[in-house]
């Protein structure tokens, strides 16, 4: 069997088809399928740099959450008798300035979010069934929006004087 | 057990799951805290009345755990950041381990009084 030797020079894109490289050789039909084949269900490219962006995220919020949160457990839960003061007065005297109420709508959102990729990466790594993950992500998205859209509510729309 | 079949992991690993699952945690309290502070919204007797649980003593201990597993959560967090983003982070990781374990040790020995003051005044007066 004569073959050309231009034939035998297939571009790295074919050789990972997993179907052959298209030499004319019957040995072909034995060429070991890659690891990382593309399949039908490969996208060819993504649009975006999702997964770098989160993992920025989570270090970017990480580093800001670390002041917000222990600054409000330091307020709310240690200095001037801990726990025993929590009330409603105690949360509409805090409320009462723009300051706290931002310091809290920031840290409800980064919070909420941080917690939420990080979940995301949970259950990617333990579902392994198809319709488990996208159940369980369809779910995490969902208590995700609803914390968020009604704790910013509660934030913006609290009354004092209820 | 066959010897050899069981992966141990070391500093490196032990941190990532303490890392976890302390995150998990701290994930479903954050999803309870919210809907208990949404209380502020309905009047000021259902805030109080949920608030009134969380100075009972078994959830005032388990504050004291919540501030543990925050603590570490962000110490090791930034531990994380360190090794990532910081030309010798990786190089020095274990030292940076238990640099986050002797600060926590440290922050939760100081955060006992202020947290559990509650429980502690109403059981031994003061």
């Amino acid at each position: 069997m004569s073959t050309e030797i231009k034939d035998l020079v297939v571009p790295s894109l074919q050789a990972h088809t997993g179907q052959g490289l298209g030499t004319g050789n019957p040995a072909d039909a034995f060429v070991v399928e890659p690891a990382r084949a593309r399949t039908k269900k490969t996208p060819r490219r993504t649009r975006t740099n999702f997964e770098m962006l989160a993992w920025l995220f989570m270090r970017l919020s990480g580093v800001v959450l670390v002041v917000l949160v222990l600054g409000h457990l330091l307020i709310n839960l240690m200095l001037d008798g801990g726990v025993s003061k929590i009330s409603f007065a105690f949360v509409a005297g805090r409320w009462a300035s723009p300051f706290w109420q931002m310091w809290d709508l920031l840290m409800l959102w980064l919070a909420m979010l941080h917690g939420s990729n990080g979940m995301r990466t949970v259950i990617n790594d333990y579902a392994e069934k198809d319709a488990t993950r996208m159940w369980l992500k369809g779910l995490l998205a969902v208590a995700t929006i609803f914390t968020v859209v009604l704790g910013t509510l509660v934030i913006f729309t609290f009354d004092p004087n209820i | 057990m066959p010897a050899g079949t069981l992966y141990r992991g070391r500093e490196g690993m032990w941190s990532w799951v303490a890392h976890r699952v302390t995150g998990v945690l701290i994930f479903f309290f954050l999803f309870a805290h919210v809907l208990d502070t949404a209380l502020v919204r309905v009047s000021p007797e259902a805030y109080d009345s949920v608030i009134a649980t969380y100075k009972f003593w078994l959830v005032n201990l388990m504050e004291y755990g919540l501030v543990a597993a925050i603590l570490f959560h962000a110490l090791n967090g930034l531990r994380v950041v360190a090794v990532d983003f910081w030309a010798k982070g990786p190089k020095y990781q274990k030292q940076m381990l238990w640099t986050v374990v002797g600060i926590w040790v440290v922050l939760m020995g100081g955060a006992f009084y202020p947290v559990l003051q509650h429980t502690l005044r109403t059981w031994f007066g003061g």
